[in-house]
């Protein structure tokens, strides 16, 4: 039992996971072209035109995903905040680091696809509604916490102060989520009818989810590969980074 | 199939514009951030070797 918990810890050694992610890395964008080609295909050559909205609503098969991921990154996000925090494990922290950016890039195509399928639909790219704003508030979350954390010029008091914001900031998740059943919202709750047949539905219900897998694999591949940068920036003063291959002249 | 033509597939019924203003952005979003994290880690290279380098020259010429 404790020699299995010792190899696990062992991954928390940036020494140990730098080579380990190059090697993960490739296996993701893999997978992620793979659920990629099927999501595509799904949503756009199997899924059937929708009753009321025409092919405009096929604007869900990346709308739906990258929401979805901008929630889940930010979670696992301060998960590995809390880690970092917590144990003080270098790595953790800057698993969260790597994250970031990813979750904000997804917080902000969801808005923007929301926007481009708000105008036809609702008469508007935007409105101050309940999920919009939150979700407008989770990308400005994960704007703060990359900015406070450039900010701050000691890695270590960067990670902790970082991990805080995150972790407050959690409590908009379940807000976003919750947000078109607490509140009364021009965003619906489900957009697609699916009153065709239940066969139709599952089509498009495939397509979303195999987007969604396709994005997840994405992110993990963006963020192994921004934490092995970040990880030659901050342990550049180590014996072993001076040694690795691409960087001994 | 939904569609009879290539034509008709580009005008997605009408909302042309939304629906390819919304994968447009995606696909945009998904090549610029592996490409500039890519940037970043060569970048993060190149320092470490300029101060590898230095530090062996600095050993070589005390």
């Amino acid at each position: 039992m404790s020699k299995q918990v010792t190899n696990w810890f062992r991954f928390s050694s940036p020494q140990v996971f730098y080579p380990l992610a190059g090697k993960m890395i490739p296996v993701f964008w893999v997978l992620a072209a793979l659920f990629g080609a099927a999501g595509l295909w799904m949503g756009f050559f199997v899924a059937p035109t929708d009753a009321t909205q025409g092919e405009g609503y096929r604007i869900i098969f990346v709308h739906v995903p990258t929401s979805w991921m901008s929630m889940f990154i930010y979670l696992v996000m301060a998960g590995w905040a809390a880690m970092g925090l917590s144990f003080n494990a270098r790595l953790s922290s800057m698993m969260a680091q790597a994250l970031a950016p990813t979750g904000a890039l997804m917080a902000f195509l969801s808005l923007w696809t929301g926007a481009f399928w708000g105008k036809p639909m609702w008469g508007t790219w935007w409105v101050w509604d309940a999920r919009l704003t939150s979700e407008l508030i989770l990308l400005f979350l994960y704007l703060g916490f990359i900015a406070l954390q450039a900010s701050i010029e000691d890695p270590r008091r960067a990670d902790k102060a970082g991990a805080i914001l995150a972790l407050v900031g959690v409590v908009n998740v379940p807000i976003i989520y919750f947000s078109v059943i607490w509140w009364n919202t021009l965003h619906q709750g489900a957009s697609v009818s699916i009153n065709k047949s239940p066969t139709m539905a599952m089509t498009m219900l495939w397509g979303m989810l195999l987007m969604a897998l396709c994005l997840w694999m994405y992110s993990v591949a963006v963020a192994l590969t921004r934490v092995r940068a970040i990880i030659l920036e901050r342990e550049s003063h180590t014996e072993w980074v001076k040694q690795l291959r691409e960087v001994a002249v | 199939m939904n569609w009879n033509s290539a034509a008709e597939f580009f005008a997605m019924g009408g909302y042309a514009l939304y629906v390819w203003g919304s994968f447009g952005a995606c696909l945009v979003a998904f090549v610029a951030e592996p490409l500039l994290i890519r940037q970043r880690h060569n970048q993060a290279v190149r320092t470490l070797r300029r101060q590898t380098a230095a530090e062996k020259f600095e050993m070589e010429h005390p």
